[in-house]
């Protein structure tokens, strides 16, 4: 019921609010194409460094997305009734962190194979790039969502949550570019893609009930 | 039944930043009162409120919900807790807002009637950021009608209404507690002799 309801309202949030979608789709694109611009517009050295590039940057993007979960539920008081309310915050945690992947996540893993054509890497590289997107950025929001819920109270909190969240996305960056330039020299990528998956899993299993005591830590109690 | 106090605490202090809030607070309150609590400006009116309701954890002393210490019942779901800002969001409609609350709190009602009631038939569905504070305020305070809890935890609940709209809040407070429930609201208000009060910020806590 309230995981329904939670989700629901999120969407319909986002809908009211849609340039909270749009503009971390647009720092992704932005961020991706600077490097042409600034290191080389040599397909050779493009398409090497093309899967960290993209990696980075998607990484950022949800890092500054998922900044704002509960900014706004904070200031309004919604987060209040959230924590005196007679249920487990694990399912409505849960719910805001799908809802906002759904928002801000998946827009990325639709684009990211364009982005990777755009840095020279190669056209059988794209779907491993696509499913590693799929896999390793719930596992960035659901990361990010348990720095937020820690630092939502605090006025400065942008900074510590890059602080604290930026080291723990270490290994999905280090297997997610990984599994991309694998696939992009034809070696085999089903073990990565499967340490991917598992990661998944465990933040999006474990997360909310951090999230949930995070909050409750932020909140005072 | 009616002898066993709803609320109990023993000897509740708190402090801020070095500074003492309250201390020695033994209080009992029972179905059927309305508290005020009362105080100047930064006493601890709202941190007392917010630590009733368990969001506020850095006090000393105890508090006990005495009458559901026997059913292992989540307190939380006896209480109906208002905060002083609103809780609503603006890009959200009334409608949407009290919707999101009855989901989370497990209660079936339609809160059509209850708005309507509080004067906002016709704003059901624009945006909240529409609105003015005193009618935020009034779509937070329709609560009191549609959820039925015994326990009512109001922080300053007449900010920002009108003198209807008190008067209206006043005679539901008293209606809640003619039907056996507890109310314990903060504010400078007193608006009624039966109101009994807490008062902070003196040397000692006062109760009367």
């Amino acid at each position: 019921m309230s995981f329904v309801a939670t989700v629901k309202r999120e969407l319909l949030l986002a809908c009211r609010r849609p340039a909270e979608i749009i503009n971390p789709l647009f720092f992704f694109v932005m961020v991706v194409a600077m490097f042409p611009l600034g290191v080389s517009p040599k397909a050779e050295l493009l398409s090497v460094i093309a899967p960290g590039v993209i990696w980075v940057a998607a990484l950022l993007a949800v890092l500054l997305s998922v900044e704002g979960l509960f900014r706004a539920d904070h200031e309004s008081g919604a987060l209040e009734q959230l924590l005196v309310a007679p249920t487990n915050l694990y399912l409505p945690a849960l719910a805001k962190i799908l809802a906002h992947w759904l928002l801000t996540g998946l827009p990325l893993v639709l684009v990211g194979p364009l982005l990777g054509y755009m840095l020279h890497l190669p056209v059988s590289a794209s779907s491993t790039l696509l499913l590693a997107l799929l896999l390793g950025t719930p596992t960035l929001t659901a990361i990010g969502a348990i720095g937020v819920s820690l630092t939502v109270g605090l006025r400065s909190g942008g900074i510590l949550l890059a602080l604290l969240v930026l080291p723990l996305y270490v290994p999905v960056l280090v297997f997610g570019a990984g599994v991309v330039s694998y696939a992009a020299n034809g070696l085999p990528v089903m073990g990565l893609l499967a340490i991917l998956a598992a990661l998944l899993l465990a933040s999006l299993t474990l997360a909310p009930a951090a999230v949930a005591a995070g909050l409750r830590i932020s909140s005072g109690g | 039944m009616t002898d066993i106090p709803v609320l109990q605490t023993r000897a509740l202090r708190c402090e801020r930043d070095d500074r003492e809030l309250f201390a020695g607070l033994n209080w009992c309150a029972s179905a059927g009162e309305i508290w005020q609590i009362a105080g100047p400006n930064g006493a601890g009116k709202t941190t007392l409120i917010r630590i009733l309701a368990g969001l506020h954890g850095f006090y000393d002393g105890s508090f006990t919900w005495p009458q559901w210490l026997q059913s292992d019942a989540d307190p939380r779901e006896k209480l109906l807790y208002l905060g002083h800002k609103a809780g609503l969001r603006d890009e959200l409609t009334p409608l949407e807002n009290l919707q999101w609350w009855l989901a989370l709190h497990a209660q079936q009602a339609d809160p059509m009637a209850a708005l309507a009631q509080l004067g906002l038939a016709g704003y059901e569905t624009v945006p909240c950021a529409s609105l003015s504070a005193g009618q935020k305020r009034r779509v937070a305070l329709s609560l009191l009608w549609i959820v039925d809890k015994p326990v009512w935890l109001l922080d300053e609940p007449f900010t920002a209404l009108d003198a209807d709209g008190v008067t209206l809040i006043e005679e539901r407070l008293r209606q809640h507690a003619a039907s056996g429930g507890l109310v314990i609201y903060s504010s400078h208000h007193r608006f009624d002799d039966a109101v009994r009060h807490v008062r902070l910020g003196g040397k000692q806590v006062e109760l009367a």
